[in-house]
């Protein structure tokens, strides 16, 4: 899907719904309470809050790693193999692989060859930009060009839903803002859903569509906000008044949900 | 994008031949030299450079070209100091051979009694070594298996550490009394002390694998056989060989101690017996000669398995990783 083909927020086919989700840990901490969600096909939504508040309980939920205490997550037509990539904070490359081995890795755990597979790869590599340094190790590659082989492994099989959770986090700003224009053209060109965690309000406005804000203690949604600024966004956007509305709108929902919390 | 981190990033013509290689600046080029020859590399990569080198720089090249030759000299100056003051001694105060054999003596025993040192020697390494590959076989299956199921591990990893702490001297004699081959006694000794380390390390090893790559491999759906050949034993390789160093130098502290307890009975022919028999027989030189040999086999079997670990690692482990600074 394409940016010209993609539907208004709100009209497109629905790819996941999480329904009245909470998750209690240890019978005592409510890490996530209440959470419904309707992800549609296309949607970049970002899940924004302070440290505790549930975002990558639900990331992880979403990603059947831990089960919900109460409520469902349903896929739309069932979850297939290569449905899903994940990208976490870290780049979580295995260090002896090499960058193509390490892209590799989730066709190799479904007992495809690399030459059955080496296109894909290749392709996935040259989208992200390393395709000069697929024979490298991991060690021998700058923070941001780790995070693009874990980008790129998570793209690879061209999954339906993409979860990112605050992986540009441990980056430093000029490779941060750089790492958030290529993930924008990058879905542009491959047009997958996306689910982002993070908790920089700027980060969220400038990436997304859907903007959802929550809050800690317990985990839970406070308020959700659309950013209406077409795609593709360029660097001029972080300058414009639409974003600048949108980065209010966000920072002063979540600043109401601490006044509530304290 | 941000470029690789290299050390050679300010010169012109290295970083445009870089792009036409990216890959691997932190290859070695004769992967296995290790110790003092690597140190060689690098001063001499130094010296091609010095023209652009700065004071500071300049003096760290010179510093490391003299470490890398003082890491052989100072060493062997030492020796002949020592060697030279001993023979000295011996000559000088006419110390009787049967109470501190010269330094040439002990040569000369070595050369003359070969034909008792090699067989011995021998017999000594296959010990050693057997104890050690089963060693290997032993703490690896005994690792994968506590991994793989928390009830074996709560079921025997007491026990262990009870045959790991128990002195394998005071269990030597039993096993005489109960295994009839003199060797697999001997055997079953070093093999009880030099298993716990590669059990312990591998155990270790396996469990450190990094969580969310274990989450990432859950996701996709990898087996059990998928994880622990693509991730938890990738990850215990760096711990496995820590294991395996220790283990190497216990298997032949294990086969010298088992030939001592267990040669006794006459069918031990090890370095260990023969040292024995010699200080019985007052033969110092001989004695002598076997432990320089016993010493030699230490310091090979140490030497072999750095260097497995080196060629095993060095691509991609911190532990080869070479700093420049």
């Amino acid at each position: 899907m394409t940016s010209s083909a993609r539907e208004p927020l709100g009209q497109r086919p629905e790819l996941l719904r999480m329904s009245r989700i909470g998750k209690t840990f240890g019978g005592q901490v409510v890490a996530l309470n209440d959470l419904s969600l309707s992800v549609q096909q296309g949607d970049f939504i970002s899940l924004l809050g302070p440290s505790g508040c549930g975002k990558s309980t639900a990331l992880r939920l979403i990603a059947n790693l831990i089960q919900p205490t109460a409520g469902s997550i349903e896929w739309q037509g069932g979850q297939g193999e290569g449905d899903l990539g994940v990208v976490f904070q870290e780049p979580t490359l295995m260090p002896w692989a090499r960058v193509k081995d390490n892209v590799w890795l989730p066709f190799r755990l479904r007992g495809q060859s690399y030459s059955s597979v080496a296109d894909k790869i290749e392709r996935a590599l040259s989208l992200v930009g390393l395709q000069d340094f697929k024979d490298a190790f991991p060690r021998e590659l700058s923070g941001g060009m780790k995070m693009r082989v874990s980008i790129a492994r998570a793209l690879v099989t061209r999954p339906r839903l993409i979860l990112m959770d605050e992986p540009f986090a441990a980056l430093d700003e000029i490779t941060r803002h750089k790492l958030n224009n290529d993930l924008l053209s990058l879905r542009e060109s491959i047009g997958c859903t996306v689910i982002f965690v993070t908790h920089s309000v700027f980060e969220s406005v400038f990436l997304s569509d859907r903007i959802v804000v929550m809050a800690a203690s317990p985990g839970r949604v406070v308020g959700e906000l659309t950013v209406d600024a077409p795609y593709p966004r360029s660097d001029a956007f972080r300058t414009s008044a639409e974003y600048a509305a949108s980065a209010s709108e966000a920072s002063a929902m979540l600043v109401r949900a601490m006044e509530h919390a304290a | 994008m941000s470029s690789p981190i290299t050390p050679e990033q300010g010169s012109g013509q290295l970083t445009q031949s870089r792009i036409d290689q990216p890959v691997d600046p932190l290859a070695d080029p004769v992967p296995g030299h290790i110790g003092g020859q690597m140190y060689d590399q690098i001063s001499s990569q130094d010296a091609e450079k010095t023209n652009g080198l700065d004071v500071e720089e300049e003096r760290r090249a010179r510093q490391a070209r003299i470490v890398s030759i003082a890491r052989w000299a100072l060493p062997s100056l030492l020796l002949v100091i020592l060697v030279g003051s001993w023979q000295a001694y011996v000559t000088l105060a006419e110390v009787p051979h049967y109470i501190l054999p010269s330094p040439v003596r002990i040569a000369q025993t070595l050369v003359q009694d070969w034909g008792i040192l090699w067989p011995a020697l021998l017999a000594t390494a296959r010990l050693t070594f057997l104890a050690l590959l089963f060693a290997i076989i032993g703490g690896l299956l005994l690792a994968v298996a506590f991994t793989q199921s928390k009830w074996a591990e709560l079921a025997m990893f007491p026990y262990a550490v009870i045959l790991q702490v128990t002195p394998v001297v005071a269990i030597a004699p039993l096993l005489q009394i109960y295994v009839d081959s003199a060797f697999v006694a001997a055997l079953l000794c070093a093999w009880l002390v030099a298993f716990f380390p590669i059990l312990a390390n591998t155990t270790i090893g396996l469990k450190s694998a990094d969580h969310n790559l274990r989450d990432l491999f859950r996701i996709y759906g990898a087996s059990r056989w998928q994880t622990l050949r693509l991730l938890t034993g990738p990850s215990a390789l760096p711990f496995f060989l820590g294991g395996l160093k220790i283990a190497g130098g216990l298997a032949l502290i294990g086969a010298v101690v088992a030939e001592f307890v267990i040669g006794r009975a006459g069918t031990g022919l090890g370095l260990a017996s023969t040292l024995l028999e010699a200080s019985y027989r007052f033969n110092f030189g001989r004695l002598y000669a076997a432990l320089i040999l016993i010493s030699l086999m230490g310091v090979a079997i140490f030497g072999l398995m750095s260097l497995i670990s080196y060629l095993l690692l060095f691509r991609w482990h911190e532990s080869a990783l070479k700093r420049e600074s």
